[in-house]
């Protein structure tokens, strides 16, 4: 529906502009055209929203501008769908000609659209995606990331498992590329630590029939149990492992996204469960508070990781067009400036790897009620190694 | 694996091969027996896991609670449901080719999974075990078992039961089995056989509506959650033989051990385990196991 609709005002806004004398085009303030990529429907609806109201706030903040340049958006829904994730965004950057492009949530479609940023050398700003690739082999200069890349969600998780004493440990995720890279991290930082991964346990994308695997963990009997899942299945991955009776037995880590979002669904089975992220709750900086109030007052509800980064992507896009003054022409210089950026983000600040993914610091959270709250950094300035990066 | 091991491991198989059962008790009876392509089933069961979540608070507050009232009023809305939905659509499809079956039942999934999307929203939310199933087993001195988990298996096998002796020894039975088979040949025999597909069309959403309330306590309600039960239960089908419960009983089973073991044993191929054993039985049996008729 919202394609059709963008396409008919586009074929209106084209007939329009040509049937036009050509100068009024010229008298137009200078704008920047943004094209938000995300996921309007399906299961990442919620957190493709959470981005579009990141970024737009901070572009409200800056009274609809940013770096001098007026923000028109033109949006896809990509229904985190990676097999339409080509045309998706080819259509953006051929028809609209938008001048960068914003998204997206799920790792399989942010690949194809790192692949059509570098090859039609059209800015991309990633606003969560994980997947170590986009900062890895296919980096590019005109290819940035505002969240994180999985090694970085779960390599310190390996430090702090093995600080806390635990010696042994089994890992266990849905067998997809996300999963295999949150593992492996996991796996380099604790083996680095002195701790050994005994078992590294997988089931297919996206079964959620634990109880065999459980049964597994129970005859293995590791020191800790680190585990990636998402939404519904970390839902009942958590539940499913204090019903077995492991929780208060092996205790449970993992990278953020097995509590972040889903604690009201896990309810006392996620309760004392230790987390790594870039974000958490109860960081208590000016920043960040203020970051929150302006959010759910604009929005009437509370902020969580992905608008946080949706707002980053904002801001480093401002700092970018800022340093040209808002001439986009200068490529060069616009993406030397915004890999330079430091970056005053509600998480803490942060600037960019060489690879442009965020060097930052990554907290150890603890649940507690319906809060990730943060208990201590568990690695500062965290950058990803960014294998397979040649730039 | 060693031998305490394994016979958990055999608990695990048999209470998710029943938990599947439950799950596809329902498309056994619309697809099996009335011999209708539902894509909608896994729609049916979302269905029945939201009320179970959306229900609950509201029959708290008007009768004072209770896990079976809940299941109950569930229940009773999910027959309205299914007696309105044959009427509206399901009726004219019977003398259709598949195709058309096929295209309208995914038009269903579509919309209901956008009303879920209007009237929920898209959020992943948990349902209560009720206080009276919460305990568990211990397991060996690390694990223990939920008393849930064995609440649904006992759940199945009252179900798989009573569907047994329905179909095959009641009246009521004998007409819908004869109905699947000759329509024409019934209806002359003097049996409203309009009326009677759709009270067992309705009792087929019903029962679907059902199993995913009884499952959502384990499972968790999401978007999308229809979609991810729909293949394994046409799997289940299939297998078992189209309109035969005691083949559906036997292919959950067999399917529940394949997976299970599967996941331990060969973990990089657990993923395509339970359709290699489809295509195996096919190739063996190629109208399942118990074909009935």
């Amino acid at each position: 529906m919202k394609q059709r609709r963008t396409f008919v005002m586009t074929a209106v806004a084209a007939g329009l502009a040509a049937s036009m004398a050509m100068p009024t085009a010229f008298a137009q303030a200078k704008k920047i055209k943004v094209g938000l990529m995300i996921p309007a429907t399906g299961t990442f609806a919620a957190l493709g929203t959470a981005i579009e109201n990141g970024f737009r706030l901070h572009v409200a903040e800056q009274g609809g501008r940013l770096g001098g340049l007026e923000v028109e958006f033109v949006k896809v829904d990509d229904e985190s769908d990676p097999s339409k994730a080509t045309d998706n965004v080819n259509r953006l950057v051929k028809r609209d000609n938008v001048d960068v492009i914003v998204g997206t949530v799920h790792s399989g479609v942010a690949m194809a659209m790192a692949k059509v940023a570098k090859d039609s050398g059209t800015m991309l700003i990633i606003p969560n995606a994980g997947a170590d690739a986009i900062t890895g082999p296919m980096c590019a200069p005109n290819i940035f990331r505002t969240s994180f890349s999985n090694w970085q969600s779960s390599y310190a998780m390996g430090d702090v498992v093995a600080k806390q004493g635990k010696k042994t440990a089994v890992t266990i995720s849905w067998k997809y590329a996300a999963g295999d890279e949150m593992m492996n991290a996991f796996k380099e930082g604790f083996e680095k630590a002195g701790g050994k991964v005994v078992k590294s346990l997988s089931l297919p994308f996206p079964n959620v029939e634990f109880q065999a695997l459980l049964t597994e963990i129970a005859a293995t009997r590791p020191d800790a149990v680190f585990s990636f899942f998402a939404g519904a299945g970390a839902v009942k991955f958590v539940n499913d492992y204090a019903a077995a009776g492991l929780k208060q037995n092996i205790p449970l880590y993992g990278p953020g996204f097995i509590t972040d979002g889903t604690l009201e669904a896990q309810g006392a089975s996620a309760q004392g469960l230790y987390t790594t992220l870039h974000y958490a709750d109860g960081l208590n900086t000016p920043r960040d508070n203020a970051f929150r109030a302006a959010y759910s007052k604009a929005y009437k509800i509370q902020p969580d990781v992905y608008a946080v980064q949706g707002y980053d992507a904002a801001q480093l896009l401002r700092i970018g067009l800022a340093s040209v003054g808002g001439d986009l022409s200068k490529k060069e210089a616009l993406y030397k400036a915004m890999r330079e950026a430091k970056i005053d983000s509600p998480r803490g600040p942060f600037t960019l790897s060489a690879a442009n993914n965020p060097v930052q610091d990554i907290y150890l959270r603890q649940v507690q009620g319906k809060e990730n709250k943060v208990v201590g950094i568990a690695a500062k300035s965290l950058a990803d190694p960014a294998r397979g990066c040649r730039m | 694996m060693d031998f305490n091991i394994f016979l958990i491991q055999s608990l695990n198989a048999l209470q998710y091969g029943l938990l599947l059962f439950l799950i596809a008790s329902g498309l056994t009876l619309i697809f099996g027996i009335m011999n209708v392509i539902n894509l909608a089933h896994g729609s049916f069961y979302m269905i029945g896991a939201y009320m179970a979540f959306g229900l609950a608070p509201l029959i708290e507050s008007t009768f004072g609670g209770g896990f079976f009232m809940t299941m109950l009023a569930g229940i009773a809305l999910a027959v309205v449901l299914g007696y309105l939905l044959e009427w509206a659509f399901f009726s004219y499809l019977y003398d259709r080719d598949h195709l058309q079956q096929v295209l309208m039942t995914y038009g269903l999934i579509l919309i209901f999974e956008e009303i879920r999307s209007l009237l929920i929203g898209d959020d992943v939310h948990g349902v209560q075990i009720p206080a009276f199933l919460s305990g568990a087993i211990p397991l060996g001195d690390l694990m223990t078992y939920p008393i849930y988990r064995l609440f649904i298996s006992a759940v199945c096998i009252a179900l798989a039961i009573a569907m047994y002796v329905v179909l095959n020894r009641t009246r009521l039975g004998m007409m819908i089995r004869a109905g699947s088979t000759n329509r024409e040949m019934v209806q002359s025999l003097g049996i409203n056989i309009t009326m009677l597909y759709r009270v067992v069309f309705a009792a087929g959403v019903a029962i679907a509506a059902f199993a995913g309330m009884v499952a959502a306590p384990v499972s968790s309600v999401y978007p999308g959650m229809g979609n991810s039960v729909l293949i394994i239960c046409f799997v289940v089908v299939v297998i078992g033989g189209i309109g035969s419960i005691k083949g559906a009983l036997v292919a959950a089973l067999l399917i529940g051990i394949v997976d299970t073991f599967g996941k331990v044993v060969f973990p990089q191929a657990a993923g395509v385990l339970v359709y290699l054993l489809m295509a195996i039985i096919l190739l063996w049996k190629p109208n399942g196991l118990f074909k009935a008729g």
